[in-house]
């Protein structure tokens, strides 16, 4: 019998957290002398109060959602797949690379050749490292945490020796052909609701919506998914039932490579125009917290990425808007992270306990 | 029931008027929803050998970890020697006379005997004057109940029986009165299972008490003065040994009647399915773990391996159900399978009808957190059957399932409950479902009923000889003796890897395979 209902594990436990964090948010915010109420109102308002803050909130949310699917994807096969940020910068290299190759003459072709062209490269990072789990037995996190680094200065010798256009100054590509611009949230909805030209949002939010069901579709309906997941739960137990650990270490890391690569359809192509260094800005890291909060369910991941795409929104808003410091607003992110994730069995046991004593005190009272 | 006021009926050399060694009086202890010990009162008296029996998940483990300092009962209170006492941990344990002999031992393996021993109990910093005083203590111990170790020999080097008489020393160099032993023949062949109970014996005249559990009806009426039968938390009955029957015990865990005996007709032997010629495999460790087993299984007829564990017989199992990689032949309906290559795996194994119920059905048999929907398929999955299109067919699943489960007696009958909810019983039924009616044309069955209840054993032995009777092969491993001798129509027993001869049930007994299972031959050749 589980100890808990599954409401209590998805909603109530991650929600106890968030307002653990919050509480010691609001005290930290007390201490540096500033209103922790008004700094709330102000990220609410500046996050989802108006088309403009849920511009910017569900652009962040798209690249967490990408990201946080790559990790829990790894996660059902037991592979902590930590790098996500250097998947996701190939991803970008790849972007551009496709973008640069052709003069797109539609928007609706250059899309999918891009996605894929992201998802290759995104996949190929993940292959070395999941190879070497495989065959080598070396562990995932520390190639993985390698491979960020060595991603990072790919894209810098890309950028400065081979993608940087001949007069420039800047370590950045040429930018994109007009012909790749997607379109924006100002683009889609123009008609119904007035998004300012301005908010980044754009189309790979849907792509990154049709991603979780995919995602979805892929770990709980399938053969592969079911084979991953018997995997990652007891590895003894697949060899048993003749499932080949290198197929499932392989595939996937490959699968999770190929969606924190997909994150740079949104930041290269929908946001720059153009591949800047460090377009993924944590992301990555960001990825691990959000499949960790969300549960490694996509329902879970989208609702997750949206509280943190809110995070780094509102974040920003408190930093132009108060004399709140820049750095304090990484902090905050922080201790959502740290509440959500890492110290989710703090808040888990005692939930656990008042469950239990009910139980208890509902059998005494049948019997 | 019982009556539970017998309890402190003398036993053997009791001396009158003195408490008890050991009395427990209304002890409950729960783990969340589940009550592991409900309202448990027990009394043994001084010099008398006690044994605990039920079935797995009956309480007895939970019962003696309270009595040794491991948990903390929720309620109740133990008098040792008539004097209350609390204990918190086992030091508390160890200082009010307990000692426990483990079923999996706590020896460092590549310590010596003495340096385990005193592992501990060191009396300072030094260790020179600790080891020359233990010494002669040991000796002293040894000699008194007649368990000859060499304190010098290395923990790895020396056999199971002796490790269990260093587990026991251990306890005797740190004065325990009171001796504790979980399922001590667990890993003893019958030989060194008896003399144990020769020690055991040895020690009780010598005064000690001692609480012997098991799940083994045979070792209870053989050595124990009482015994307390316990069953789901609660302590049913606690009668003298003298006085009851196996039968009578066998009712009182179970709570109905049961078959102690197997029911079969004799075997109608076809024609040759299995054949394995010089099977060998080398472990990681580079050593040989088989050493050219050589064996037929026929159609309809169940071939019973016997041995302790720990002598090939896992290794032969993985190697039939594709988990291992091996040299030599096997050969199925005629045809080599491939033991190294691409098709060497579980899955080209079910493809040739091999079907395989695991020894561990905990770390192989099952996926724990998976629902008895998707165990049902597990190792299956592959099966056009189980899919439409490009996704599983789950609704399908489902509604298989619940024929299984019902066919099988899967209590409760949920496919949605996840493997770890159900009993161990249910559990091997689960896993015995799926492959039995694969219709296979070899089953493959390691410890059909390890951890299983006897209601349980009862159920699926008959499952294994119907599915002898269809005229399929069987190939049964089993450390439990009983069960080869009742299920088998041939038995191989195997030692060091080898199989050293082959047997018919009705022409050998256990005193004759006992030697084969610790190696003796006679000369023989087989």
């Amino acid at each position: 019998m589980e100890v808990m209902p599954k409401w209590a594990d998805v909603v109530l436990v991650p929600l106890i957290s968030l307002v653990l964090a919050m509480i010691i948010s609001a005290l930290v915010i007390l201490g540096i002398g500033e209103d922790p109420w008004a700094a709330l109102k102000l990220m609410v308002q500046g996050a989802l109060g108006s088309p403009y803050g849920w511009g910017y909130t569900l652009y962040y949310a798209t690249n967490f959602i990408f990201t946080g699917l790559a990790v829990s994807v790894a996660f059902h096969a037991a592979m902590f797949n930590i790098g996500g940020e250097g998947q996701a910068t190939l991803g970008g290299l790849g972007v551009a690379l496709v973008c640069l190759a052709l003069p797109w003459p539609h928007w609706a072709l250059a899309l999918p050749a891009a996605t894929l062209g992201a998802a290759l490269f995104g996949a190929a990072w993940a292959a070395i490292p999941a190879y070497l789990a495989a065959k080598r037995g070396s562990h995932i996190v520390i190639t993985t945490i390698m491979f960020n680094f060595i991603g990072a200065a790919v894209l810098n010798y890309m950028l400065v020796n081979v993608l940087r256009p001949p007069s420039s100054m800047d370590p950045a590509s040429a930018k994109f052909p007009d012909g790749t611009a997607l379109p924006s949230f100002h683009d889609m909805f123009s008609p119904i609701i007035a998004f300012p030209k301005s908010v980044p949002a754009n189309i790979s939010f849907l792509i990154a919506l049709v991603a979780c069901l995919v995602v979805w579709l892929l770990i709980w309906r399938t053969r592969f998914g079911f084979e991953l997941r018997a995997f990652g739960k007891s590895e003894s137990a697949a060899v048993y039932a003749g499932i080949s650990p290198t197929k499932i270490i392989m595939g996937s890391m490959l699968i999770s490579g190929a969606l924190a690569g997909m994150m740079a359809i949104n930041t290269v192509q929908g946001e720059a125009g153009r591949l800047v260094l460090n377009s993924v800005e944590g992301a990555g890291f960001i990825g691990i917290a959000v499949a960790l909060m969300g549960r490694s369910h996509p329902a879970g991941v989208l609702i997750a990425a949206i509280l943190f795409g809110f995070l780094y929104q509102g974040g920003a808003e408190l930093a132009l808007w108060m004399s709140i410091p820049r750095e304090l607003v990484v902090v905050i992110q922080g201790l959502v992270i740290l509440f959500t994730g890492a110290l989710d069995n703090m808040v888990r046991m005692p939930i656990e306990r008042v469950f239990l004593w009910r139980r208890r005190s509902r059998q005494a009272a049948g019997e | 029931m019982k009556d539970l006021a017998d309890n402190s009926a003398g036993a053997a050399g009791a001396a009158p008027g003195s408490p008890p060694a050991i009395e427990l009086r209304g002890i409950s202890k729960a783990f969340g929803p589940v009550q592991a010990n409900k309202d448990i009162s027990l009394s043994v008296a001084k010099g008398a050998i006690h044994g605990i029996i039920g079935e797995n998940g009956a309480g007895k483990s939970t019962l003696m970890s309270i009595l040794y300092g491991f948990y903390k009962a929720d309620r109740g209170e133990i008098l040792i020697n008539g004097q209350p006492t609390e204990i918190p941990d086992s030091q508390a344990a160890i200082a009010a006379g307990i000692g426990m002999v483990f079923q999996h031992f706590k020896l460092v393996e590549n310590f010596t005997v003495l340096e385990n021993v005193v592992l501990g109990a060191e009396e300072g910093a030094l260790l020179a004057t600790t080891m020359s005083n233990a010494r002669k203590h040991l000796t002293e111990i040894a000699e008194e109940y007649e368990m000859n170790v060499d304190p010098d020999a290395v923990i790895e080097e020396i056999g199971v029986g002796q490790q269990q008489r260093v587990e026991i020393l251990k306890s005797l160099y740190r004065n325990a009165e009171i001796l504790i032993l979980d399922e001590p023949t667990g890993v003893l062949t019958p030989a060194e299972a008896d003399h144990l109970f020769r020690i055991l014996r040895g020690l009780r005249d010598e005064g000690k008490t001692i609480i012997l559990i098991t799940h083994k009806l045979r070792e209870i009426m053989d050595v124990t003065d009482t015994v307390s039968v316990m069953r789901r938390g609660e302590m049913t009955a606690t009668v003298k040994t003298a006085e009851t029957s196996p039968e009578e015990l066998a009712e009182l865990m179970v709570g109905r009647k049961v078959l102690l005996r197997v029911d079969k007709k004799p075997a109608q032997p076809g024609a040759t399915i299995v054949k394995v010629e010089n099977l060998r495999v080398v472990d990681e460790d580079k050593v040989e773990r088989l050493k050219g087993v050589s064996f037929e299984v026929r159609a309809g007829e169940i071939l019973g391996i016997a041995g302790v564990a720990g002598n090939g017989q896992s290794e032969l199992l993985n190697v039939l159900g594709g988990i291992t990689a091996a040299t030599g032949s096997i050969q199925i309906n005629g045809n080599e399978i491939d033991l190294t290559g691409k098709h060497s795996d579980g899955r080209s194994r079910r493809e040739r009808s091999i079907a395989h119920v695991p020894e561990d059905r905990q770390r192989a048999g099952l996926i724990m957190d998976f629902t008895a929907w998707e165990n049902i398929v597990f190792g299956y999955q592959w099966d056009p059957a189980y899919s439409s299109g490009w996704l599983m067919d789950n609704a399908g699943i489902r509604a298989e399932t619940e024929g299984k489960m019902e066919r099988f007696d899967v209590r409760p009958p949920h496919p949605q409950l996840a493997a770890k909810n159900f009993s161990g019983g249910n559990q091997q039924k689960i896993v015995l479902a799926r492959e039995i009616e694969r219709n296979p044309d070899l089953l493959l069955v390691g410890q059909p009923t390890r951890g299983v209840d006897i209601g349980a054993i009862e159920f699926i032995h008959q499952r294994i000889i119907e599915l002898r009777d269809a005229g399929k092969a069987i190939l049964l491993v089993s450390v439990e003796l009983d069960e080869i001798m009742g299920l088998s129509d041939r038995i191989a027993v195997m030692f060091d890897g080898r199989i050293m001869g082959e047997r018919l049930p009705a022409e050998t007994n256990e005193g004759e395979l006992g030697l084969l299972m610790a190696g003796v031959t006679n000369g023989e050749n087989s």
